[in-house]
């Protein structure tokens, strides 16, 4: 690993009440990378996303950013850290409108490059659709204008949970277009995706949990289809 | 696959224990005018009202979903129509109670059709302006005094029976009859099938429903059968009062705060709950009623804390500890032999 | 006909009041879907605390703003943050039988510091001054004041919800809590600030009450119900809603009054229970119980 770990997870566990959802995962992430995490429903991807972003607490020691421990952080703490959750469904606002959404993202006021000049040249369709009430735009629309909410917090590590979750595919194509352009501001990105195809195609690395274990990991490049079916279905 | 024999159990040694209790206590209790003073009879007798209610509410709210803070409606309608039936009616005063009843639950029909179009804790409002709205209305009724109300004549009193002796005889156990009828009536409907729906409710609406049962109309059913009983108590605690006015009649703090208290102390959503909350709240009014309004104060606190605390109230504590059911109401599977 | 007129007009800015007491209510209730059962003591408690203040500082009446304002304030913060925040959730009993088991406390507990008498705070002369609006119709000029102090709260309340960041936050914890936290606001603080401000206004209502007629500890059941008739009528989620609500209340009232003057609170009842049966959501709803 060239630079340092921006992020780094160690033999994480979790769980929902009596239920484990994850064994013992351990993970790195560096400045500037695109990680992908895939794997099938139920595998823990997005319990995983949760601890790193603090709505689910963890034992101090397991999570760790800029080598700081933020295991026991609470969310509203961790986005102040620098990292910033894409929930899945998109879960905009309804009350408030494309803009007041994308405000509150920037609630912090966090230095960086992401501000709402820049997101509208990002997404012009939310510069056009901007006071309308954010419930009433396209799934697609939905799904950019919570990326850009989240990018107003000028988070230098990303998580998307599942962006692509019913969206047509041009409509997906043209959200993972823009994915280049955050990650140049600086932004590493971790991506949960069913979309293997997608996630292979916009990430660096690849981690495959099955089963709330890491069952793969590799460079996106050098991993085999069998591999990857093993790992994703565990036969 | 080794089949195995098994039989359903419904009870445990500890609730056969309890049940055993349960009717030991109830002989002597029936036997206390023989061995118990005027006073103690009264106060045995406002135990028993206290038990009923709470445990009404507790069915009403722990079970049903339906949080009201209004139930002084009824206590107030239940009393006064045993006043009117007897005054007006000439009815024995005696017979008067169940008639009551049955008037408290017709009257709970059109104020259930209102009230249940509120949820939650609009809901709880509501049924506060309802008991406002009977008070109100009531304190308009001159026939029965207005205002500042009206007492109960003499002779209407006397006809219930020839000496005062077999008169407190006859009202102590129907009181007794009523508080022991209530808890043991609540036992029998969480037993059965409507209170197996019950449950589900009370631990799912949702899933509840996905299995077909009716919500709307089982919380109706119990919400006019509790407001039946509870008219019932209303009408015996009046008349014991032999006086009844809409300030008296509809009073928060007597007929709800007290209640709510009990049942959140003793547990609510349990049916030993009430019961132990009665006990306590009765043990701490002997010992702190001469505190006034600081005694109000201190079971306000008291409540809140439980609530904060052991949502489960006393008997959730206990039960939880000791793994325990006097009044079970599930069933369990007992495997007898292996083959 | 004049008579009328006048009961109409009181009606109206008695509806002003109703509505600084029903403010409060629907505010806590959109942003953390809290019904504090305890809200109408709370007021009676503002103006008892006012009432101390003019005794021992010697104030004129309506200067005790300044000093019970801020201190109702920061007690909804902390009354929140300590006890209320444990209670939410998604079990309606914790939160409806704590604030029940608050409003038994603060009855009982301002009984015990000022006795059952009824109070009243001397406000001078304007508490019986009036202006005439017409021939025979007459405005007083303190519930004149009052109208356009609720009318002020409630634009004011508008204005922090739709147009500045602490609304936005307001508003967004409510849609959804758990993203809020991804915003980076912390929903604790939220609510207490969301509580801080509902008590900021039950003081402006209470001190305005302790004005206008005699209160005593018992009086808060009262203002509960009628805050809440006027919400409900107004239509959940409604400010503006709220303030109507208020009106037709207070119409129903003075105009029942004038009928028979033992009929005032049942003519408002009726008014409400009305608007339930005809209209369960109220009449301007923005949202659903």
């Amino acid at each position: 690993m060239p630079d340092p770990a921006l992020l780094e997870i160690r033999d994480l566990e979790a769980h929902y009440g009596d239920f484990q959802a994850l064994f013992g995962v351990s993970m790195e992430v560096a400045a500037g990378e695109v990680i992908a995490v895939i794997g099938a429903n139920g595998a823990g991807k997005s319990t995983l996303l949760k601890n790193i972003a603090g709505l689910m607490i963890s034992p101090p020691g397991m999570i760790a950013f800029d080598g700081l421990p933020i295991g026991d952080a609470p969310a509203h703490e961790i986005v102040a850290k620098g990292i910033a959750l894409v929930p899945e469904g998109r879960r905009l606002f309804a009350s408030l409108s494309v803009e007041e959404n994308l405000r509150i993202g920037g609630q912090l006021n966090r230095a960086g490059p992401w501000n709402l000049t820049r997101i509208y040249q990002l997404f012009p369709v939310l510069a056009e659709r901007r006071n309308v009430a954010s419930m009433s735009l396209s799934g697609g629309e939905q799904q950019m204008a919570a990326i850009a909410r989240s990018l107003m917090a000028n988070p230098r590590l990303l998580l998307c949970d599942e962006i692509s979750l019913g969206l047509a595919p041009i409509v997906v194509h043209n959200i993972y277009a823009q994915l280049p352009q955050i990650v140049a501001e600086g932004t590493a990105v971790i991506i949960v995706e069913q979309d293997i195809i997608r996630a292979l195609q916009a990430a660096d690395r690849v981690y495959c949990l099955q089963e709330g274990r890491v069952a793969l990991e590799g460079m996106a490049g050098e991993l085999t289809r069998e591999a990857i079916s093993a790992a994703y279905f565990g036969v | 696959m080794t089949a195995s024999a098994f039989t359903i159990e419904r009870s445990t040694p500890a609730s056969r224990l309890a049940m055993l209790a349960a009717m030991l206590t109830l002989v002597v209790l029936v036997l206390a005018p023989w061995w118990a003073n005027r006073a103690d009879l009264r106060l045995i007798g406002e135990i028993a009202t206290y038990l009923a209610l709470a445990s009404l509410w507790n069915l009403l709210a722990g079970y049903a979903g339906l949080v009201s803070v209004g139930q002084q409606a009824y206590v107030g309608f239940g009393g006064y129509m045993l006043f009117a039936l007897a005054m007006f009616g000439g009815i024995n005063p005696l017979f008067a109670i169940p008639l009551a009843g049955v008037l408290g639950a017709i009257i709970a029909a059109p104020v259930a059709l209102l009230v249940f179009r509120l949820q939650g804790a609009y809901f709880a409002i509501g049924t506060w302006v309802v008991a406002e709205v009977f008070r109100l209305l009531f304190s308009q009724v001159s026939a029965l005094g207005g205002g500042s109300g009206t007492s109960l004549p003499v002779d209407l009193v006397r006809s219930i029976a020839s000496g005062r002796d077999l008169r407190e005889m006859l009202v102590y156990w129907a009181t007794l009859a009523l508080g022991a009828g209530t808890v043991i009536g609540i036992y029998a409907l969480l037993r059965s099938r409507r209170g197996l729906a019950l449950t589900a409710i009370r631990d799912s609406e949702s899933a509840a429903q996905s299995l077909g049962i009716d919500i709307w109309r089982t919380k109706l059913t119990v919400y006019l059968l509790v407001a039946g009983a509870t008219s019932m108590v209303g009408a015996i605690i009046f008349f014991q009062k032999l006086r009844i006015s809409p300030d008296a009649a509809f009073s928060v703090n007597d007929w709800t705060a007290f209640v709510i208290f009990i049942t959140v102390i003793g547990g609510i959503g349990t049916i030993e709950g009430p019961i132990i909350g009665t006990l306590v709240f009765f043990l701490l009014r002997e010992l702190l009623a001469d505190l006034g309004t600081l005694y109000l104060m201190i079971l306000g606190l008291v409540a809140v804390l439980v609530m904060l605390k052991a949502p489960h109230g006393l008997w959730g504590l206990l039960a939880n500890r000791l793994n325990l059911s006097l009044f079970p109401v599930g069933r369990r599977l007992k495997i007898t032999s292996k083959e | 006909m004049t008579e009328w007129i006048n009961a109409v007009l009181q009606g109206v800015l008695l509806g002003g009041l109703y509505a600084l007491f029903a403010a409060g209510l629907s505010l806590i209730f959109g942003v953390m879907r809290l019904v504090n059962i305890a809200h109408g003591d709370l007021i009676v408690l503002a103006a008892f605390i006012a009432l101390a203040v003019i005794d021992v500082t010697g104030i004129p009446a309506l200067a005790s703003f300044v000093v019970v304002v801020p201190a109702m304030a920061i007690l909804g913060y902390a009354l929140q943050r300590a006890v209320l925040n444990r209670t939410l959730g998604p079990d309606i009993l914790p939160p409806l039988l704590v604030t029940f088991g608050l409003s038994v406390i603060i009855q009982n507990g301002l009984l015990e510091l000022f006795t059952a008498d009824s109070r009243r705070i001397n406000a001078g002369a304007i508490e019986v001054a009036s202006f005439p609006l017409a021939a025979g119709v007459n405005i007083g000029v303190l519930p004149a004041i009052t109208f356009i102090i609720a009318v002020a709260v409630i634009g004011g309340l508008q204005l922090l919800f739709y147009r500045t960041a602490l609304g936005r936050a307001f508003r967004a914890t409510s849609d959804d809590r758990e993203v809020a936290q991804l915003m980076g606001l912390d929903n604790r603080h939220i609510y207490g600030l969301a509580m801080a401000l509902s008590l900021a206004v039950v003081a402006v209502a209470g001190i305005l009450l302790a004005v206008r007629t005699n209160f005593d500890p018992a009086a808060g059941p009262a203002r509960l119900i009628f805050g809440f008739e006027a919400v409900i009528i107004g239509g959940l989620g409604n400010l503006w809603g709220t303030l109507i609500g208020g009106i037709i209340l207070g119409v129903a009232q003075t105009v029942g009054a004038r009928i028979d003057p033992g009929w005032q609170l049942l003519a408002g009842h009726f008014a409400f229970v009305t608007v339930l049966v005809l209209r369960p959501n109220g009449l301007f709803p923005r949202m659903t119980g």
